[in-house]
């Protein structure tokens, strides 16, 4: 219940974080509540549309899924962390020029998703990145356009390397 | 005139000034604050104060509420009220989701929190409103409500005998609505036919499974008498007028404001009755509360839609001409018409879409819509259209089959001819000006349908099964009064625009139709800087916020673009006749000799500069004493716009899908789908084509996966995205999208709407290409909606 509440230390976005939470609440629900960072989104909230899709220790996980309480010591990197290091600013331009997002709600977790394949280098095919994106909903877009901007920064980021 | 458009580089037209953007792909203003997590949703937005609400909610689709006890829950951690419905309907009055025109429509008075019975499982019986969400929920597991259960009205086949229980008892029976219609000589039709088929079609009831849930933060200040309502709405003014009728309020005392929204899809421009409840408890409790549904709360309150039984029949001779169509639709709707735009529109515009794209004069049509003890249905994107067009469609394909013709020739020989105009259907509907031969060619000729036939071929002598399948459609975009307001609802069709020059140069406009995703903001911001004379980086767009737009309808009904773009588009030009005539002033040159390109008043004939807007504004707001006697600078501009002409402006496409079907599973994998469109002139072609994508996939959808699985007991069986299955990225084939462009003559700008055509079309095509598959193996024809693999191996005699 309510009154069981432990402290976490944890790394979030580069910044030390030190909280009381919940035992039962959720990462995703911490973030966006405790830190206000709302860049988060929950859609579901039982691991299925990946709308919460943030980083721990460097692994995407469904912060919904999460515990607060077991991100305790943990290195967590949410949209607004990497947007601020620029590290998916390549894929935010392909994603608005290509208009990969319509009403966004899907696209943080659907970035952070991206980056994930991207990172371990090569260019996927198209039915990879669409097999990479499959846990994550997007009502929107009906998928292409994410797949065509997923598939272009791949292509751009071979030949820069 | 008609012309063939590039699949999406510009389309010029008549519209371009120099600097125009319309035809052109312009990314939209607000997507990186999006990328980058900085969208205010909401569900992001906290106030001080702020209380969250949670709901009890019956657990039997239809039940008396004995007694609820709320003693421990009103003692637990954090609880700030427990209120029930008899409680709340202090605060708020009822409502009645009926409008006039669709004649003998009924319903009953429906309260935000359920009074004395529960007629649907999901429906709110009480409401916690706590410090927290997690605090409202846990004090919910201790209101302890005392049901005595009732018989439960579930199959609408049997909603109408008298040995049903009816459930609202002051209707006198389970009848919401009923609409007939027989044009022409329809039993002759038939009688003189070569061939008739006669099927029953099923649509799984679905729903709208927005990403973001419906959420709401309603803020009552006590000290102003005044309500701030933040809500992920379609339609803030119709909300606006809701909130005040049934507080009690004026509208000067109503402010909605509507910021990101995760998306809507028809989903959000409802009344929900939680919504409605959390405002009236931020009324009662002084401070402001928000609700956001949670995902499993959605699937049992968000609207449904798309119950539909269809009996249906078409006939056509040898030669290819269909004689006559018959449908006979039943849709159960839940226990209440949804107000206010009525649960009735939805089998109204079956009768009157089913057969619009062809000449065929004899039409016979029964809906009849019934009140069941499930969630609601009312309208979600694409009303109608894919139940329509798939029955439509369906017949026209299983009859070229029949007949031994190509579909694509059969429907050659029916379509409206493209030089045909105006026209009206059997039932109907009135069109301005379609393109179904041009959209068909071209179709052909992008999907090169000879030769996917002749692979077709290669691949049955291997055993491999692909189907080709095909929809033509037809849909309603930006409606008049004609739709709600000569019904009596408070829904308008009209929208406005405000421009305003800054003391910079630069221009904002004000506009009443909203923004969800679809790039409504985009489009506005074109064709103001394109009326208006300057770059686009210098327009920027206000919407959704009553107190700062001027009135109007929202985003829905492919509206936006149509309706909002001319009215920008009228207020963009007469800030340039107002700027021109000051610069005139100025210059002491003649108005109609000057011009705004890109920012700068320049001659009309010579295209020199004469006087940047910069300065313009500089003197018009810092030195006005400097301007001639007599000259007063209006650097403000307000425009409105309504559809009179015709009551809707109808749009045309078609669309193909390319598929093939394991038939020792059932399974079925979408190799490719293709849709050409005609939505008028196009302001934004890569918009345009983003919106048929999305569409089609929610069509797909439709078709293949998604269903509301009920018991007999009303129980929703699948009420989580676990068992709900939605589109996935790995199941959905790439698109390609074609245009042709017929402009509207009702307005300067000739844009239609192309929200929905992809959802209209796809069930349809994508239902047409598996039958199309499974032809030679002699399987009956799917027509029960989801195509799920069972049923296809069912088809097959497998199982």
């Amino acid at each position: 219940m309510s009154d069981f509440l432990l402290d976490i230390s944890l790394t979030v976005n580069g910044e030390q974080v030190s909280e009381r939470v919940e035992a039962r609440k959720s990462l995703a629900d911490f973030l966006r509540e405790d830190l206000a960072l709302t860049g988060t989104h929950t859609g579901c909230e039982h691991g299925v549309c990946g709308t919460c899709t943030v980083r721990v220790n460097g692994e995407i996980v469904r912060a919904c899924l999460t515990l607060a309480v077991q991100c305790d010591g943990a290195t967590v990197e949410t949209i607004e962390g990497l947007s601020d290091a620029g590290e998916v600013a390549d894929l935010q331009a392909a994603f608005a020029q290509r208009n990969a997002l319509q009403c966004g709600y899907c696209t943080p977790g659907m970035l952070i998703a991206a980056q994930d394949l991207l990172a371990r280098g090569g260019i996927p095919s198209r039915d990879a990145i669409r097999d990479h994106l499959s846990g994550n909903y997007c009502r929107c877009t009906g998928y292409q356009a994410i797949v065509d901007a997923v598939e272009a920064i791949a292509k751009q980021r071979a030949e820069e390397a | 005139m008609m012309d063939i458009a590039e699949d999406s580089p510009a389309v010029l037209s008549a519209l371009d000034r120099p600097n125009s953007y319309i035809g052109r792909s312009v990314p939209r203003p607000n997507l990186q604050r999006l990328t980058q997590g900085r969208g205010q949703y909401v569900s992001d937005v906290a106030l001080p104060r702020m209380a969250h609400t949670a709901f009890v909610r019956s657990p039997h689709a239809h039940a008396r509420i004995v007694k609820i006890e709320t003693t421990r829950a009103k003692q637990a951690l954090g609880v700030i009220a427990v209120v029930t419905g008899a409680e709340l309907a202090q605060v708020m009055t009822p409502w009645v989701g009926v409008l006039t025109h669709l004649k003998g429509l009924k319903s009953a008075p429906q309260h935000p929190i359920a009074v004395e019975r529960a007629c649907w499982q999901g429906e709110a019986v009480c409401a916690v409103v706590a410090r927290t969400r997690a605090q409202a929920e846990d004090a919910c597991e201790l209101v302890e409500v005392t049901y005595e259960e009732l018989p439960a009205v579930v199959d609408p086949e049997t909603a109408l005998d008298a040995n049903t229980p009816v459930i609202q008892a002051s209707l006198g029976d389970n009848l919401c609505f009923e609409r007939k219609l027989d044009v022409g000589t329809v039993d002759n039709a038939f009688a003189e036919s070569d061939v008739v088929i006669e099927t029953t079609f099923r649509f799984g009831r679905h729903t709208g499974v927005t990403n973001e849930p419906r959420s709401i933060v309603a803020d009552w200040s006590q000290g102003e008498q005044r309500l701030t309502v933040y809500q992920g709405t379609q339609a803030p003014h119709m909300m606006q007028d809701l909130f005040a009728k049934h507080l009690n309020l004026r509208h000067d005392q109503v402010r909605v404001v509507t910021k990101d929204v995760g998306g809507s899809f028809g989903i959000k421009v409802h009344t929900y009755a939680d919504e409605m409840a959390t405002v009236a408890l931020s009324k009662l409790l002084k401070r402001p509360v928000k609700f956001v549904a949670d995902r499993l709360e959605s699937f049992v309150t968000d609207i449904h839609a798309r119950d539909h039984r269809i009996k249906a029949k078409i006939g056509v001779k040898n030669d290819g001409t269909i004689t006559a169509f018959e449908v006979d639709d039943l849709t159960g709707i839940g226990p209440y018409s949804v107000y206010p735009r009525t649960s009735g529109i939805e089998a109204n515009q079956v009768v009157n879409l089913v057969g619009g794209p062809y000449t065929c004069p004899n039409y016979r049509a029964q809906a009849r819509v019934v009140f069941t003890n499930k969630n609601v249905m009312c309208q979600y994107r694409a009303v109608g259209h894919p139940i329509a067009v798939a029955v439509t469609e369906g017949l026209v394909e299983l009859a070229a089959a029949k007949i031994g013709m190509d579909p694509l020739e059969l429907r050659r020989r029916n379509l409206f001819a493209d030089d045909a105009y105006p026209a009206q259907s059997a039932s109907g509907l009135k069109f301005e000006l379609l393109s179904h031969h041009a959209a068909l060619a071209h179709l052909d000729s992008m999907m090169n349908y000879a030769s996917l036939r002749a692979e077709q071929a290669r691949l049955r002598e291997k055993g491999i099964y692909r189907g080709i399948g095909f929809a033509s459609f037809i849909e309603v975009t930006n409606p008049s009064a004609a739709f709600y307001g000569v019904g009596g609802a408070r829904i308008t069709s009209q929208d406005g625009a405000t421009v305003k020059l800054d003391a910079q140069g630069a221009i904002s406009v004000h506009t009443g139709v909203t923004e969800q995703g679809q790039g409504a903001e985009a489009v506005i911001a074109q064709v103001t800087a394109s009326a208006f004379g300057v770059p686009i980086e210098k327009v920027r767009v206000v919407t959704g916020d009553t107190d700062n737009t001027p009135y109007g309808g929202g985003t829905w009904a492919s509206r936006a673009a149509g309706i909002g773009g001319e009215a920008a588009w009228q207020a963009g030009k007469a800030l340039r006749e107002n700027v021109v005539a000051l610069a005139a002033a100025m210059l002491q040159a003649k108005p109609g000799d000057l011009d705004i390109y890109n920012g700068i008043v320049v001659d009309r004939a010579t295209g020199a500069e004469r006087l940047p807007l910069e300065e313009l504004a500089r003197v018009a707001y810092f030195r006005p004493d400097t301007l001639p006697a007599g000259i007063q600078a209006e650097l403000v501009a307000t425009r409105h716009y309504v559809p009179r002409g015709w009551p809707f402006a109808f749009t045309n496409g078609i669309q193909a899908s390319y598929l093939e079907v394991d038939i020792d599973t059932g399974f079925v994998k979408l190799l490719k789908h293709w849709c050409v469109e005609d939505c008028g002139t196009i302001v934004n072609p890569q918009l345009v084509d983003e919106q048929i994508r999305g569409g089609i996939v929610q069509g797909i959808g439709a078709a293949l996966y998604e269903q509301c699985v009920y018991d007999e007991r009303g129980q929703m069986l699948n009420a989580s995205m676990m068992d709900y299955l939605v589109p996935m990225a790995a199941e959905m084939p790439d698109i390609e999208c074609g245009h042709v462009v017929s402009p509207t003559a009702d307005s300067e700008l000739g844009a239609k709407g192309a929200g929905e055509a992809g959802t209209a079309g796809a069930p349809a095509c994508v239902m047409n290409a598996i039958n199309d598959a499974l032809r030679p193996l002699d399987a009956a024809p799917l027509v029960d909606m989801p195509f799920a693999p069972g049923k296809i191996l069912a088809a097959l005699g497998k199982v």
